[in-house]
């Protein structure tokens, strides 16, 4: 399936970019992300400390082994610093 | 009930007359400004994630007026390039009694602080650094 995946901060720097659409059949959060940091070095250094990384699917803030079921939209950031 | 994110500036005094004007007993307000902590701070980039923001605030708020019984909430939290002294957000909550009131912004302030999908970048001359999110923050949640 296509999901629209987006990364902010220090991960969309890292990354060089801010949103791409990805062709996966990745069960869960986490297997996405397996499957990102084959795409190259970027993506490696961007996901080298899963600790230091949030995810939401479908705008949903969830943990990494949640399933992907049939979302839409995933993002990739580092801790929320709001407020 | 009202959430606003925007990039604009905003004057937090007539946001409060405004809230105010509305009758709400105990108003409790707080405003979260850029501090600049070691002199050299030129500016403060703040990157959100747009829709995820809008609907994250709207549930904190959801949740606040439900548990604490607010009879009005506000929050306006902006975005962009600030400067030392901006006036970054804004809480305001209004209950019947004031320690509601007073739970309702804390409780409001820790989960902006660390559920909502807000980042900030401090551009100093020398180099641009992220501001780490920090455990005593994480920790706060699990006290609500």
């Amino acid at each position: 399936m296509q999901v629209n995946v987006l990364y902010f901060a220090w991960v969309r720097e890292r990354i060089g970019h801010g949103a791409e659409v990805v062709e996966t059949s990745a069960a869960t959060v986490a297997d996405l992300m397996a499957e990102l940091v084959g795409k190259g070095p970027e993506y490696e250094a961007a996901f080298s400390d899963v600790t230091a990384l949030r995810a939401a699917v479908d705008q949903t803030l969830v943990d990494m082994d949640a399933p992907l079921g049939q979302a839409r939209e995933v993002a990739f950031f580092p801790p929320m610093t709001g407020g | 009930m009202r959430v606003v994110i925007q990039d604009a500036a905003f004057d937090p005094s007539a946001e409060l007359a405004r809230f105010d004007a509305l009758g709400g007993g105990a108003v409790v307000t707080f405003n979260g400004v850029v501090r600049d902590d070691t002199g050299d701070l030129q500016s403060m980039e703040i990157e959100h994630y747009a829709g995820m923001t809008e609907a994250a605030l709207r549930a904190f708020v959801d949740t606040a007026v439900a548990r604490f019984e607010l009879t009005n909430a506000l929050v306006i939290h902006r975005y962009g390039s600030l400067k030392p002294g901006d006036v970054i957000m804004m809480v305001a909550t209004a209950s019947k009694h004031r320690k509601q009131a007073f739970q309702g912004a804390d409780f409001l302030m820790d989960y902006l602080k660390s559920r909502a999908p807000f980042w900030k970048k401090e551009i100093r001359a020398g180099g641009a650094d992220w501001v780490d999110a920090k455990d005593v923050d994480e920790d706060a949640l699990k006290g609500w």
